[in-house]
């Protein structure tokens, strides 16, 4: 079976769960975005900015200290946070701005959690000359004051987002609706593997970049393809983008980390798969944290980048067929994760990338034999120096 | 006995009137303001009444919604107080009542048990604005079965070939969205209702209705010549807000809506 279908479902997840109005615009992106990909001259545009302005392919670099440290293990990182603006959410911006560009739109919007996406998404909205929207929680912007700070330098407008708990969820349903009044003239640039489809196939696609350029380096230095694939998983995009090239490699098995917070059984979390109840926000049918009543609950992660209530439709499907595996990491034992990796390897992960990071001290006491991971390095920790001081 | 609601658009034909359906967040400012309000609405002589059903997430809803959805919520108010709510109020008027609501609140509850719970306690038909027709084949098949009206929308971008498949499954109305956009009062709605209510007559007997921005009875009345009825909300909840604090409130905002029934009727 394709997937996702031709409704965008993958399995029992994802689909188009919006308002009447974005149904026609929707199917216009989705045909839009396959033409894009069947395009030599779209292909070329894109690789060349991936190329000349991201800075790509990243290295796969074997992080020898911290293979040592671990001792069962031989770790490969895939380094997304030495592309421009310091994560892999460029690899996706650049797509879309450059697809709302062919598509004649005049305007870019997008939501931002950690600023992360939406930096990235005023960075190819400047490169391309289009005016951008970013739409981003109130208590977000005091959280990431340097990242809002970026955005405006670059000419994005920062819209602060009050209603609901005033974080990602909030400023998604903002550009949501921003988006359902100014559709015609507007591109809706999503930040993950979320949304309606067609968002989690096009945002995989342009991420895929990630485990494409991986598999090959990883073939070429080893000779063979890895044991393990691990990445952090908020949304998903990261993960997606390393995971999605290996999924027929059934030998390769794919771990994703989720956020746990405080730990998956307090109040405080972002493990939707570690929660087990699917529900649907934002346009698609995923594993979705919600309260008895059916609201939707407030996540919580040390790393805004992962603070979402739901996940990506595509990991939803990868967690019930048993493609992939999902497991979590605590906001202590991710800052544990940060430190080892900065002081073994000399490189400073995002929080986000460090719950992946601390994972692999599991993995390592889990595995039998000496096993090969790579590990998708999503970003760099710069970002984060003011709020991980206190634990230094 | 058949549903509420056609039997309402019957007399409503016959008479040569319109209807007025207005929509209240359940539980703003209180479940027992929201009864006294649905009596006090029936007496003002308005034809359908539409329960919202708070969510956290109301996507296609404008602040005034979205304030009061988490007014209600903030009070305490659930799903399953709403339904009970529903249960007295059946005890007291036969008024025709839908449930606006998101679809995780009933995928979350379960189709199947959802619907015959409405059923149950006397709600006559289901408006889920972010459940396009592709997704609610299951849903239509329950409500087909329950005889519960699952209301579809129609708004400005939606194409012909898309009005024809939604045309075929309508059943109680059709709501058409008269702008692009979210919930809220507008100072006008512009006109491409007309056009897109031909095309959708086209296709079904199913009486057509207009919502998003009506907020005052020369609107009304300008947009019924062309429809089947007109929806309001937000301006309603305005008027709420605007009396919360006052022990007259209900008479007051059900003055106001009978401003906007004697344009109709």
């Amino acid at each position: 079976m394709k997937n996702p279908d031709k409704h965008g479902h993958f399995g029992a997840f994802g689909g188009k769960y919006v308002p009447e109005t974005l149904m026609v615009p929707l199917e216009e992106l989705e045909v839009a975005f396959k033409g894009a990909m069947k395009s030599a001259a779209f292909k070329k545009e894109f690789t060349a900015l991936l190329t000349d302005y991201a800075g790509r392919p990243t290295n796969l670099y074997l992080a020898k200290r911290l293979s040592a440290h671990l001792k069962t293990l031989k770790v490969y990182c895939k380094r997304e946070d030495l592309l421009h603006t310091g994560a892999h959410k460029i690899n996706n911006t650049l797509g879309q701005v450059l697809l709302a560009k062919k598509m004649g739109k005049t305007r870019i919007i997008a939501e931002t959690g950690a600023g992360q996406h939406g930096v990235a998404t005023a960075t190819a909205a400047a490169l391309m000359g289009l005016p951008c929207d970013v739409y981003m929680g109130e208590e977000d912007i005091h959280r990431q004051a340097l990242n809002v700070d970026r955005m405006r330098l670059m000419g994005a407008k920062v819209i602060p987002v009050t209603s609901g708990s005033k974080t990602l969820k909030d400023a998604m349903n903002e550009a949501i609706r921003d988006w359902v009044t100014n559709v015609s003239n507007t591109f809706y640039c999503i930040g993950s593997v979320a949304g309606p489809h067609p968002y989690p196939l096009m945002v995989r696609e342009f991420q895929a970049i990630i485990g494409k350029e991986a598999r090959k380096q990883f073939l070429k230095a080893e000779g063979k393809l890895p044991n393990y694939l691990v990445a952090c998983v908020g949304g998903g995009s990261n993960a997606m983008g390393l995971f999605y090239p290996f999924v027929k490699d059934k030998k390769v098995k794919i771990i994703g980390v989720e956020a746990a917070g405080h730990g998956v059984h307090s109040q405080f979390h972002a493990a939707p798969m570690a929660a087990k109840q699917i529900g649907v926000l934002h346009g698609s049918k995923s594993y979705l944290m919600q309260t008895r009543d059916g609201q939707v609950k407030i996540a919580h992660s040390i790393a805004a980048g992962l603070d979402y209530p739901g996940v990506g439709p595509e990991h939803s499907y990868f967690n019930v067929t048993g493609r992939a595996q999902y497991v979590s990491v605590t906001d202590k034992e991710a800052i544990k994760g940060l430190k080892l990796m900065s002081e073994l390897e000399g490189v400073i992960p995002a929080v986000e990338t460090a719950h992946a990071v601390y994972y692999l001290e599991k993995l390592a006491k889990k595995v039998k034999k000496k096993s090969t991971v790579i590990l998708c390095f999503s970003g760099r920790g710069d970002k984060d120096m003011g709020q991980i001081k206190e634990y230094i | 006995m058949t549903n509420r609601i056609n039997k309402k658009f019957k007399e409503l034909k016959s008479q040569r009137q319109k209807a007025l359906i207005a929509f209240i967040t359940a539980g703003d400012p209180s479940l027992t303001k929201t009864k006294e309000l649905v009596l006090g609405f029936e007496k003002a002589g308005i034809d359908i009444v539409e329960l919202g059903i708070p969510f956290s997430d109301p996507m296609a809803d404008g602040p005034t919604i979205q304030a009061s959805s988490q007014r209600a919520l903030d009070r305490g108010t659930t799903l399953t107080k709403i339904i009970a709510l529903t249960e007295r109020l059946r005890k007291k008027t036969q008024i025709p009542i839908t449930f606006m609501m998101y679809y995780n609140h009933i995928f979350h509850y379960g189709e199947e048990r959802f619907v015959k719970k409405i059923k149950k306690v006397g709600v006559d038909g289901l408006i889920v604005p972010d459940l396009p027709v592709e997704e609610a084949k299951s849903l239509i098949k329950l409500c087909q079965k329950h005889d519960i009206s699952l209301i579809p929308f129609i708004s400005p971008t939606t194409s012909e070939a898309r009005i024809k498949k939604i045309a075929k499954q309508a059943s109680g109305f059709i709501y058409y969205v008269s702008v692009a956009g979210v919930t809220g009062a507008r100072s006008s709605v512009g006109d491409s209702y007309v056009k897109q209510i031909k095309r959708t007559r086209k296709y079904t007997k199913t009486p057509v209705c207009v919502g998003f921005g009506i907020s005052t009875p020369q609107q009304a009345k300008k947009i019924a010549r062309n429809a089947d009825g007109v929806i309001v909300g937000s301006a309603i909840i305005n008027q709420i807000q605007k009396h919360s604090k006052n022990k007259t409130m209900v008479a007051k905002v059900s003055g106001f809506v009978k401003t906007l029934v004697q344009v109709l009727h």
